[in-house]
């Protein structure tokens, strides 16, 4: 018997690799010199999810993303690797979602997806480096949580068991299913594209940018309907518009500052051999090292 | 009612360290607010622990002793503490933000939709005037944190919704002794009030921990390398340093995702905040989440090729060049120095 898993992914801004053109001359982010990535750890997650594909027959692995049109990016590139099929949550009221209300917004959505054994995730984004969609998304489905997950031992009989690299140790925890599991980057890398899937889904789109295809794609999608991927909106989640966007959000931005370093006045010095002799002279002599 | 909570991390019978730090940084907040200072302890065989958090300023310790209180699982402490807060009321609540703080944290905010700000680095009170509403705000808690891969400083609040949550990382407030005769009071709790089956379904079934083999922490001088460090090998240079001058090798979070160094060595907001005597930052550009935790060091070397790292500007001495010819020549001249 196969199982159902969700792999819930991101897709965030590259903030590993901001270059000089990253702020704009006003101290504002320019979004558009980073590029968009599918963000690390959610990658190590579905790992775990294909691996389980591997291991056990029949099993499905969806991957439910949430973010503006262009994040169905995220959706194609799990299709490539091994994922069935993909759901981009997506509507203009999810703007200015902290994570709670994101967490609100995910957990609905998975309640309109087919009852999963599994709900897997990265333990955090880039962007944010708060890993509390995870618990979150699992307090508001009632389930369980295994955070920092490195290995999914086993998922038999409604009995997960998992291996936790925490701070300082590991340790293995036993949960019933469902269950929602958040992997660390820590946990194996996923495996690459596969050439047949990029052939196969390279055309995937949603109905928002199918909207601008011309005829002889919509023919294709026809036959094809696995080049859907469908949208979920607000509606299609029965969700509290209270409980979304900025106003179902605890949290709001006070006031954002560009950081800027109060210059000391420094020595500078050169890699000349006279230059670090002094400096090591100097820090022997004060006592700082030595 | 409406008071400072901390709920305190129990690591084999002992409060973990970033917890006597947050009760540090409370004790203050619930001075300024003048409010009461509480702390939560929960696990099993703990009797007498409220004696180690009344020093450092708690005018009330919750205690839980129970043995489903240990070793931590999610739901079972959830239960615990949602149903103590939903009683109590807290206007603020703190955690450390180790996995116990970021597993729990966010579990007990979404239970009572409550936001929760994570890894901040300063928390301060103060007022917020919502324009659009036309609403004042008293006394509100200031998160701050960098946002954006470092990029940003945001303040964050939580105008509406109690308690107030945030986590922040070990080393990052000061642990002080706040009067080491305080008294405050016990209430021991009943944990079967709060708990209930459903709760312990996850069982532990096996744990090892091993006492953190790198002490970056604690290191008096730190020897510390960054992407510009280029490669696994490169990095060598900065042991052979760290050996001779008897310092601890630190890392920017980019070597560590580089793959350069453990994350046990990650200096910065998501890893440890350190003061040392001497920080010497070779090939680290200075990002704002690496100087949050290092920009305390009573002394800064930096070494780089850019002459316009942002590093160099809180660096006392800037070295420009490359870090395979100056770690070197640093190792070289600190022998031919101390003979």
């Amino acid at each position: 018997m196969g199982l159902n898993i969700i792999v819930l992914a991101k897709q965030v801004p590259d903030t590993r690799n901001v270059g000089k053109d990253a702020m704009k001359a006003d101290g504002t982010v320019n979004r558009a010199a980073l590029p968009a990535i599918f963000n690390p750890e959610d990658l190590n997650a579905l790992e775990q999810a294909l691996r389980l594909k591997d291991k056990y027959k029949g099993t499905t692995v969806t991957i439910l993303t949430m973010g503006p049109g262009r994040a169905a990016d995220i959706i194609r590139e799990g299709l490539y690797r091994g994922s069935d099929k993909g759901y981009l949550l997506t509507d203009r009221a999810f703007a200015g979602s902290d994570t709670l209300a994101t967490s609100y917004a995910i957990s609905r959505a998975i309640m309109k997806l087919d009852k999963a054994d599994l709900i897997i995730a990265g333990r955090q984004a880039i962007d944010g480096d708060t890993a509390q969609v995870g618990p979150q998304v699992a307090e508001k489905l009632g389930m369980p949580q295994i955070t920092y997950a490195e290995e999914i031992v086993s998922l038999e009989k409604g009995k997960i068991t998992v291996k936790r690299r925490l701070e300082r140790g590991v340790e293995t925890v036993e949960s019933p299913v469902p269950v929602v599991v958040t992997v660390n980057s820590s946990a194996p890398d996923c495996r690459p594209r596969n050439a047949k899937l990029l052939m196969k889904y390279k055309h995937a789109k949603t109905i928002t940018e199918s909207q601008n295809a011309s005829e002889d794609y919509l023919n294709l999608s026809a036959d094809r309907p696995f080049l859907n991927i469908p949208e979920m909106s607000v509606n299609d989640i029965d969700a509290d518009p209270k409980w979304l966007g900025l106003a179902g959000s605890p949290t709001k931005v006070k006031k954002i500052e560009n950081i800027v370093f109060q210059a000391k006045e420094a020595k500078k010095l050169t890699a000349g051999d006279n230059d670090i002799n002094e400096l090591m002279k100097e820090l022997i002599a004060n006592h700082t090292i030595g | 009612m409406n008071n400072v909570f901390v709920i305190c991390e129990i690591d084999e019978g002992k409060v973990a360290d970033v917890s006597l730090e947050l009760l540090t940084k409370g004790r203050t907040l619930a001075n300024e607010l003048k409010c009461k200072l509480e702390a939560v302890a929960l696990g099993h065989n703990i009797e007498g622990i409220e004696k180690e958090l009344y020093p450092y300023g708690a005018d009330v310790v919750h205690v839980g002793d129970d043995e489903r209180l240990n070793p931590y699982t999610t739901l079972p402490h959830t239960a615990v503490i949602t149903g103590l807060f939903e009683e109590e009321k807290p206007q603020i609540a703190l955690l450390g933000a180790t996995t116990f703080g970021r597993d729990l944290g966010p579990r007990v905010s979404s239970a009572l939709q409550s936001g929760l700000t994570a890894d901040c680095t300063a928390l301060e009170i103060g007022d917020h005037e919502d324009k659009k509403a036309g609403k004042t705000y008293k006394d509100l808690l200031y998160q701050i944190r960098p946002a954006f891969g470092g990029n940003i400083v945001a303040t964050i609040i939580n105008p509406d919704c109690r308690p107030q949550m945030a986590t922040v990382r070990e080393g990052v407030m000061k642990k002080e002794i706040y009067d080491k005769n305080y008294k405050g009071k016990l209430n021991k709790l009943d944990i079967n009030k709060y708990l209930k089956p459903e709760d312990l379904v996850v069982k532990v079934i096996e744990r090892h921990m091993e006492k953190s083999k790198v002490n970056i922490k604690n290191a008096s001088i730190i020897v510390s390398g960054g992407y510009g460090m280029g490669s696994k090998e490169n990095f060598n240079l900065l042991y052979e340093l760290a050996e001779v001058i008897g310092a601890e090798v630190g890392a920017s979070r980019a070597a560590v995702d580089a793959g350069f160094a453990e994350h046990d060595r990650q200096v910065g907001q998501t890893g440890v905040t350190v003061r040392p005597k001497l920080y010497i930052a070779c090939g680290i550009s200075g990002q704002i989440q690496h100087v949050a935790g290092m920009e305390d060091s009573s002394m800064i070397i930096a070494v780089n090729n850019d002459p316009n790292a942002p590093i160099n500007k809180i660096a006392d001495y800037v070295i420009t060049g490359d870090v395979a010819e100056v770690i070197p020549k640093m190792i070289k001249y600190y022998k031919q120095n101390t003979k």
